[in-house]
């Protein structure tokens, strides 16, 4: 009962204050690899801190749909991060079915924050917005190809009895299969390399960074801490598959989540300094691989 | 009684604009008299219809002498009372809203027929889903088919409008051709005209038979792929309240037809599991696809039609494979699903039309791109819009992701179970849904932004005013509906539960939908959604201090004279989309781009024309008429000729009841 309690409080801690290390460390991983000294650990949450603390411009085409956006998209992805089981312990909340609402949730952000940079009237920001709904055509049907497949190997529709149910000892093709596949959705959707540039504006990568072109202030500071906690609970996601173990005691167990959590970032970090981002014309064709991928763990699983 | 209420409510409905026949053109009289009626008839109507769906008590009712030969009978049992819900609600909504939008004074020669024909169309649906032999639905059915018909065609004048109405007219009597052969080939199968189970020991080929000829005449009625062909132009050139009702309401009607003939249907094979939900994930996918190449807001919403019949077939497909394989899970999730949607998708198409409506009254055109900003101007359409948006898209809170998530239910729940075989195909539908999901996003910000938010690209955009009261107040209600069932689906139960069982016919199995879903847990998370957001709004609030922040130019890079015409296109911010779904969609490019190293004026633009009317038909239409040019000659227009055709007809029919055999025996046998 205790460790219930402990277990949801910890949740939420975790999710509310870990998503800005994860930038961090990837900055850090990246500056080690081109030989400078980087930015501190905590960087993204100084500056968070500095966006609240400053005043804003609004855009005068705008509407409160440019306000609000933000604020649902953070509410969707906390919300999202309360259905999903970090490390071996289950989710605060869950129930049948829970995995679609899941996937939707982060459509119901898409919606929104797409919205909001249309709402300006800026050709960058709609140039933007028309990329991150084209490329989420492909990432979300692969996630859910991906999901099918853990929904087969687990016999359940609930991402805790799903995640925490022993998917394969020792692991199977489909799962290997299912986690690069899903690896892949983490990247696109999170706008990293080798899909966008999260440390440009150019108009060749211009995704995410793009579509917040007009947020200054703390709205800034609220999309960079909604696209890291995005980030966060992607990857809790996707330790599942990556490395699903556990202790058995509690506190170690929370303390390996946490390591296996930064670890993570520092293999995204390593990936984007060692993949050169692609072009544009070419994400499809990444995102259609990374569906096949979970299709072809999907079809080996057909007997 | 509830039968008794419900006929008396269709009686007012049916005679609701006849009043308005004999006052003065322009006098408002008319229209208040048809509204008092059909609101009147209305609530009664629901009255009747919930007391069905909650007692789940069957009524029958015939009228004997009527016609010689066949009994005429109604039957309410709970899914017809599901269905005429719909049809009374939207009979009420769509005629207050008619009150602002189609006002008598502004349209005196129309006015009156549009309102007799809303009566009777409304009337004749409920009818259809009563009728309980093929005499009573065929009669019922023709007389939906040529109301609605002359509800398309209300503004006759526009040469589009008539064109659609005609190709509408054709689509409808090939749907009533091919009803007549079901119920012939039905009476073979039963010995009777009533809708009555066919026996267990009927040749299969018999049962296919009378299987795709429902699938084709009540297919195209709900407009599945490819036989969508006349809905588009129909839906987009109707008035708006009109095109509500014949998207929200119309359509469903076709699926009901579906469903009643499927449970007269003894042990269906799996095959036509697996066909349904083939041709409802074709549907989703092409249709949410051809909506994403419009620039008419009506007619992509009227493709978004063929895209949400889509995921209802998915939903009946499912439980269709699930009686197949004896599933019982499969088939309550399934047929929740299809039936909740069948709610869903009247409520926030119907409150997408009517928004629509709204921004043509107001600015005169249907064409996304010439408009935006209309999020200031009218801050009530716009917010009952992007509501209608959320819910069409599938996403929580609201209707659309319950209707939806039991679908995806019904399609995941094979997969995880440990049996082999159809689960695959029945899981490759979940993620035809997520992809249709993530288009109907993209589709549906397309329109937002380019409709309400930005700025305004041309005057009409910037001049709009809001919608008067009583075309806001039927666009709110029908907004409260889909805000309620997103977020306490448990209000539902109790209806979906009966229908659902009736068209089971299995009680027990009806009685697991309860345990099957998430369904308090939803409004849970629906609560704890919207308390986060409150909760972050209200420490924005203390914090940011939005209206005192000031407000600029949108930036451009530096760039200090941007202007309404800079901004990002709807149809550029679904360019994307369309050159991968080229090969399917293939859109045609008018006028080239500029050919020189400097600037020059360019008229460039995509079309997506539909497949079947666009490319297929005015193909083949021309083949197809040189060869019946002989027929011409017994089709002269003289009434003569006519009369004469008939006493033919009547004197072979007489012919065919003189006892030969007896008289020839008679004869020879003396």
């Amino acid at each position: 009962m205790l460790n219930d309690v402990m277990t949801i409080a910890i949740h939420i801690g975790l999710l509310l204050f870990m998503p800005p290390l994860l930038p961090g460390v990837i900055n850090r991983t990246k500056a080690v690899f081109a030989g400078r000294k980087g930015p501190p650990l905590l960087q993204p949450y100084f500056d968070i801190c500095k966006l609240f603390h400053k005043g804003m411009v609004i855009s005068e085409s705008t509407t409160w749909v440019f306000l609000a956006a933000p604020v649902v998209a953070l509410a969707a992805t906390l919300l999202a991060g309360l259905l999903l089981p970090f490390g071996p312990f289950a989710a605060p909340i869950h129930f049948t079915g829970d995995l679609i609402l899941f996937v939707y949730l982060f459509g119901l952000a898409r919606f929104f924050t797409t919205s909001a940079a249309l709402d300006t009237g800026s050709s960058f920001e709609g140039m933007g917005a028309a990329r991150e709904v084209a490329f989420a055509c492909l990432s979300e049907t692969a996630f859910l190809l991906g999901l099918l497949v853990l929904v087969r190997l687990s016999g359940s529709v609930s991402l805790t009895p799903m995640l925490l149910s022993p998917l394969a000892h020792p692991p199977e093709a489909p799962v290997l299969m299912a986690a690069a596949g899903l690896f892949i959705v983490l990247l696109a959707e999170n706008l990293r390399i080798p899909v966008d540039d999260p440390n440009t504006h150019l108009e060749l990568t211009m995704i995410h960074e793009a579509m917040v072109l007009d947020n200054s202030g703390p709205l800034l500071g609220l999309v960079h801490y909604g696209s890291a906690m995005k980030l966060f609970v992607l990857s809790a996601l996707a330790l599942h598959l990556f490395v699903p173990f556990q202790i058995g005691i509690f506190g170690a167990d929370w303390g390996l989540f946490v390591i296996e959590m930064i670890a993570m970032a520092a293999v995204i970090g390593i990936v984007e300094s060692t993949m050169a981002r692609l072009q544009m014309r070419h994400v499809p064709t990444l995102l259609m691989a990374a569906g096949l991928l979970n299709g072809i763990g999907f079809v080996l699983m057909v007997r | 009684m509830e039968m008794s209420l419900t006929l008396a409510a269709c009686v007012l409905i049916l005679v609701s604009g006849v009043p308005g026949l004999f006052s003065r053109r322009r006098s408002a009289w008319g229209q208040m008299t048809a509204t008092v009626l059909v609101l009147a008839g209305s609530l009664i109507g629901l009255t009747g219809s919930f007391a069905v769906l909650v007692t789940r008590h069957v009524f029958l009712a015939s009228l004997p002498g009527i016609w010689p030969g066949a009994p005429f009978q109604l039957k309410m049992d709970s899914l017809s009372a599901f269905f005429s819900v719909l049809i009374f609600l939207m009979a009420a909504v769509g005629s207050i809203y008619g009150h602002g939008y189609w006002r008598q004074r502004e349209h005196s020669t129309t006015g009156q027929k549009l309102r007799l024909h809303y009566g009777v169309m409304l009337a004749a649906m409920v009818v259809v889903t009563l009728a309980d032999d093929a005499l009573a639905f065929l009669l019922a059915w023709e007389v939906m088919a040529l109301t609605s018909f002359f509800l398309i065609a209300t503004e006759d004048g526009q040469p589009e409008c008539r064109q659609a109405a005609w190709v509408y007219f054709v689509a409808t009597h090939l749907s009533t051709l091919a009803l007549f052969a079901m119920f012939a080939l039905m009476h073979e199968a039963s010995g009777k005209f009533l809708l009555s189970a066919i026996p267990v020991t009927t040749g299969a080929g018999l049962k296919m038979a009378i299987f795709l000829l429902a699938l084709l005449g009540f297919g195209l009625k709900a407009g599945m792929m490819p036989l969508h062909f006349w809905l588009p132009s129909a839906h987009a050139n109707a008035p708006s309240h009109i095109s509500a009702l014949l998207s929200g309401v119309l359509l469903k009607v076709g699926i009901y037809g579906l469903l009643r003939v499927l449970t007269l249907m003894p042990d269906p094979p799996a095959a036509w599991g697996v066909l349904i939900l083939t041709l409802g994930a074709i549907s989703a996918v092409l249709g949410v696809a051809f909506a994403l190449g419009q620039h008419d807001i009506k007619r992509l919403l009227a493709f978004h039609s063929v895209e949400n019949v889509g995921i209802i077939l998915m939903g009946l497909g499912v439980a269709m494979i699930g009686i197949a394989v004896h599933h019982p899970v499969w088939v309550i999730l399934g047929i929740a699903g299809c039936l909740l949607h069948v709610w869903n998708h009247g409520l926030f198409k119907s409150l997408l039309f009517l928004s629509a409506g709204s921004i043509v009254r107001s600015t005169g055109t249907r064409n996304i791109d010439s408009l935006g900003g209309l999020a200031r101007r009218m801050p009530w359409t716009a917010g009952l819009f992007m509501l209608g948006a959320i819910a069409i898209c599938g996403l929580p809170p609201l209707n659309g992701f319950i209707s939806e998530l039991l679908v995806y239910l019904g399609l995941l729940r094979p997969a995880a179970g440990h049996g082999s075989g159809s689960w695959v195909a029945v899981a490759s539908g979940a993620v035809v849904l997520a992809m249709v999901g993530a288009l109907a996003v993209a589709c549906f910000v397309k329109v937002l932004g380019g409709v309400f938010l930005g700025s305004g690209r041309s005057t009409a955009a910037t001049e709009a005013s809001e919608a008067p009261l009583s075309m806001r107040g039927a666009m709110a209600v029908l907004a409260g509906l889909c805000v309620a069932i997103g977020v306490a689906p448990v209000v539902v139960l109790v209806p979906l539960e009966s229908a659902a069982t009736v068209w089971m016919g299995n009680e027990a199995a009806g009685s697991q939908l309860a345990v099957l879903f998430p369904w308090t847990m939803l409004t849970a998370i629906s609560m704890g959604l919207a308390v986060t957001i409150l909760i972050a709004v209200t420490v924005w609030q203390i914090i940011v201090r939005a209206d005192a922040s000031p407000r600029r130019a949108t930036w451009a890079c530096g760039y200090t004279k941007s202007n309404a015409r800079m901004q990002y296109t709807a149809s550029s911010f679904v360019q994307i989309l369309l050159e991968l779904l080229r090969w399917v969609l293939r859109p045609i490019t008018h006028g080239a781009g500029p050919k020189q190293l400097f600037a020059e004026s360019v008229d460039r633009h995509t079309d997506v024309p539909d497949f079947i009317t666009d490319r297929m038909a005015s193909k083949y239409w021309q083949i197809f008429k040189q060869r019946l040019i002989p027929l011409r000659r017994i089709q002269q227009g003289s009434v003569q000729e006519y009369l004469l055709y008939m006493l033919l007809a009547v004197f072979i029919m007489l012919a065919l009841l003189i006892p030969f055999g007896q008289i020839s025996a008679h004869l020879l046998g003396r």
